[in-house]
């Protein structure tokens, strides 16, 4: 082959490379979505919720603010991706140019959407939207969602954790009752583990099972080491608290209660409350839908540990992408998801922030399966409740400490010891 | 005369040139979809992923800033790279090793003229016609500290250890797992290739009076020997890049003992949002591959029938 063929091959090859990178780029790039849309536009929210119930709610709640402003939006969409890749599967969105306009947002990944500037601030849209009511959205709720003045997300869902209660096996291991033991300040974690223990004994199957704890959401302990009141760092978020002794006494007292006492189950091992083999089970009230009428069952609030009795709740934010398309059209339609009208409606499914609706009459409309006295006990396990650990390096923190406390879950481990790790381990992540 | 002839010389080449023309746009025509392919699927990408390589992007905040080789930098002091690094090793190691011995004895006993051997080669490439994910699913349930083989091991008062909550027997199940799925399709390569191992060479070492053992090693293994390096580069790229059974089986734990490169770059790009940090590990992983596969190519001489 000559110089000039072989030139003219390698640019030919050059310029087919050159189209194929073209081509990528536009498939891919897209406009940098500065540039709002002249007509009315279609907004498309993320959901980690499959529930046809809960999505034919929201439908019905768009379809009503299409009809009433078509000049401004023409279709609201609302996407499912699984819960356990959500995070994951929305920050490939980002990545790959195309956002959603809204989304919801776990309560953990909250500090980092927020401090990144991945959000738009919606407070001056929600306050300024006639009929809104903004001073009924509770301040607590809002904290988590709040850089300074600015507001980045509703926080729609505020699902606080309970104690569900199989009263069925209790009362086959001849056990108290929680709910009898409440009146005498009897309901503690000490008390719940004996309980448990007893019935595994009597029974076999599981006693106390944190729900989706599985050794690895290690933030869901976060509901039992608020009895000893420890948190796994400080509140400004800069200094590893794993190593306190309040934490290192609570993950002893769970390590205990797992491989000494046989009342919690070990990692590795199946166990599922709504299956009937469990004894009792630290979840969201939101998990009631899965119970089948199989067994008896109770709700009673967390037990106290040897400090307090401490309520957990798991929030979810709803937010404006500021990569989206039509970031005010989005913050616009977000105030009318969220008015006082379609809060009552979102209320039967998500415990609302607005405390006018945060009462048993509200939410039992949306949990039929509860009586009155236990929605007092939900309502009353939202207020002034504390919200799961977040951080605003989240990820990196999570997975970095779940490795490290690994070497916690094994009957000779040196909790004191392994909670010094997990410190080592994720206090450079903490400072950032 | 002269001139017909000196028509005659100028018209061939003419002709030839036509020829070769057409034959050259045929010829292009019929690359040009796996050339396309290969521009957009491979080139471009790995192109852009050199350049991300090169950049510190922040899905969240929607930066993207030029930090030159700062990402590769940053790999030299993360101890996380380096135990994912070992981690791969060992994983590589244990697939590589158990996979090519397990296919290759596989395929010397169905190789046999034995009754029943049909059945087990459909039993042992089955696996690999079986969704991973499926596949690494009921693996999870069989592994459980008190289900599966823990349940039939305390059916003859044997306690089972914790499969997946150790470092050593984590890597072990992972590396086992991995081996089930994909030791049927080696193994019918390598059945192949010792079908096609002439009788007659065989025949004339047994004549000569040589064991089977000396006819495996000096006549089967040599002859074999190109469908081995062909096993060998598969096996050991295609265990570089695990990542469903980990992910679904392990997810990188306990700690980090089954934290692999390809879930260390998954990790870094798509939960931590480091897609600049992420990209110079992928780079780091093609070049391992490469460096691997042209080794094992070099090599061959030495080692393959055929190239020597």
């Amino acid at each position: 082959m000559s110089p000039q063929i072989r030139r003219r091959h390698f640019l030919s090859m050059v310029g087919i490379g050159a189209l194929g990178t073209t081509a990528l780029a536009a498939c891919s790039g897209g406009d940098d979505g500065d540039e709002p849309a002249a007509g009315p536009v279609d907004l498309r929210m993320t959901v980690w919720t499959a529930s046809e119930d809960h999505l034919g709610l929201f439908q019905e709640i768009a379809d009503a603010y299409v009809a009433d402003h078509p000049d401004e939006v023409s279709s609201v969409t609302f996407e499912t991706i699984p819960f356990e890749s959500y995070t994951t599967s929305l920050t490939t969105q980002l990545a790959g140019g195309n956002p959603p306009d809204l989304a919801w947002i776990f309560e953990s990944n909250a500090p980092e959407f927020v401090s990144s500037g991945a959000l738009v601030d919606v407070r001056e849209t929600l306050s300024g939207t006639d009929g809104y009511d903004f001073e009924d959205v509770g301040e607590s709720a809002l904290e988590l969602w709040e850089d300074g003045d600015a507001l980045y997300a509703y926080p729609f869902s505020n699902s606080p954790f309970v104690m569900f209660v199989n009263t069925d096996r209790l009362a086959a291991a001849s056990q108290p009752n929680p709910a009898d033991l409440i009146a005498s300040g009897g309901w503690t974690y000490d008390a719940a583990r004996d309980i448990s223990a007893a019935s595994v004994a009597a029974l076999g199957g599981a006693g106390l099972v944190v729900r989706d704890f599985d050794y690895m959401n290690w933030t869901n302990l976060a509901t039992v080491w608020g009895g000893w009141d420890a948190q796994p760092w400080s509140a400004d978020g800069s200094t590893c608290e794993f190593d306190s002794p309040e934490m290192v006494a609570a993950l002893e007292w769970y390590q205990d209660a797992v491989f000494a006492k046989n009342a919690i189950p070990g990692p590795g091992t199946s166990a599922d409350f709504f299956a009937g083999d469990t004894t009792m089970t630290i979840t969201q009230i939101s998990r009631a839908s899965s119970l089948d009428g199989s067994f008896n069952w109770d709700i009673v609030p967390l037990p106290a540990g040897p400090t307090q009795q401490e309520n957990i709740v798991g929030q979810a934010g709803v937010g404006v992408l500021a990569a989206g398309q039509n970031p005010q059209a989005a913050a616009n339609f977000l105030a009318f998801f969220t008015n006082p009208e379609n809060s009552a409606s979102l209320s039967l499914y998500f415990p609302p922030p607005r405390e006018s609706l945060l009462n048993p009459e509200t939410l039992a409309a949306g949990n039929p399966l509860f009586s009155e006295a236990q929605l007092d006990i939900v309502v009353d396990s939202i207020s002034g409740a504390t919200t799961k650990p977040s951080h605003a390096n989240f990820a990196q923190v999570d997975t970095t400490a779940r490795g490290a406390l690994d070497a916690m879950w094994s009957a000779d481990a040196d909790v004191a010891a392994v909670a010094a790790d997990v410190c080592e381990a994720i206090q450079p992540l903490l400072e950032g | 005369m002269t001139s017909i002839t000196s028509t005659g010389q100028a018209g061939r080449p003419q002709r030839r040139s036509a020829w070769r023309r057409r034959d050259a746009a045929t010829g292009y025509a019929f690359v040009a979809p796996a050339v396309i392919g290969a521009l957009a699927f491979v080139i471009v990408p790995l192109g852009a992923v050199i350049w991300y390589s090169l950049h510190e992007w922040n899905v969240l905040a929607n930066t993207f800033t030029f930090v030159g080789p700062q990402n590769y930098q940053d790999m030299l002091s993360d101890g996380a790279l380096h135990d994912s690094l070992i981690a791969s090793l060992w994983f590589s190691l244990g697939v590589v090793v158990l996979n090519i011995t397990l296919s290759l004895f596989l395929a010397v006993l169905l190789n046999q003229h034995l009754p029943g051997t049909t059945l087990f080669r459909v039993l042992f490439f089955t696996p690999v016609v079986v969704s991973l994910v499926a596949w690494t699913i009921v693996w999870g349930f069989l592994l459980q500290a008190d289900n599966g083989i823990n349940g039939f091991l305390a059916e003859f008062g044997i306690t089972g250890p914790n499969w997946l909550r150790n470092n050593v027997t984590a890597m072990i199940s992972v590396i086992v797992v991995q081996v089930f799925k994909n030791v049927g399709l080696n193994m019918v390569l390598f059945l192949s290739a010792l079908q096609s191992v002439p009788e007659e060479i065989q025949e004339a070492a047994r004549l000569d009076g040589a064991g089977a053992w000396r006819r495996f090693f000096s006549i089967t293994l040599p002859m074999i020997s190109p469908t081995m390096l062909l096993v060998a580069i598969l096996t050991v790229v295609g265990s570089l890049e695990t990542f469903a059974l980990i992910d679904v089986l392990t997810d990188g734990g306990p700690g980090t003992s089954t934290t692999v490169l390809v879930f260390y770059l998954y990790r870094q790009a798509f939960e931590f949002n480091q897609f600049g940090y992420a990209s110079a590990i992928s780079v780091l992983l093609f070049v391992i591959v490469l460096a691997l596969t042209l080794l094992q190519w070099q090599t061959r001489k030495r080692w393959v029938f055929h190239e020597s």
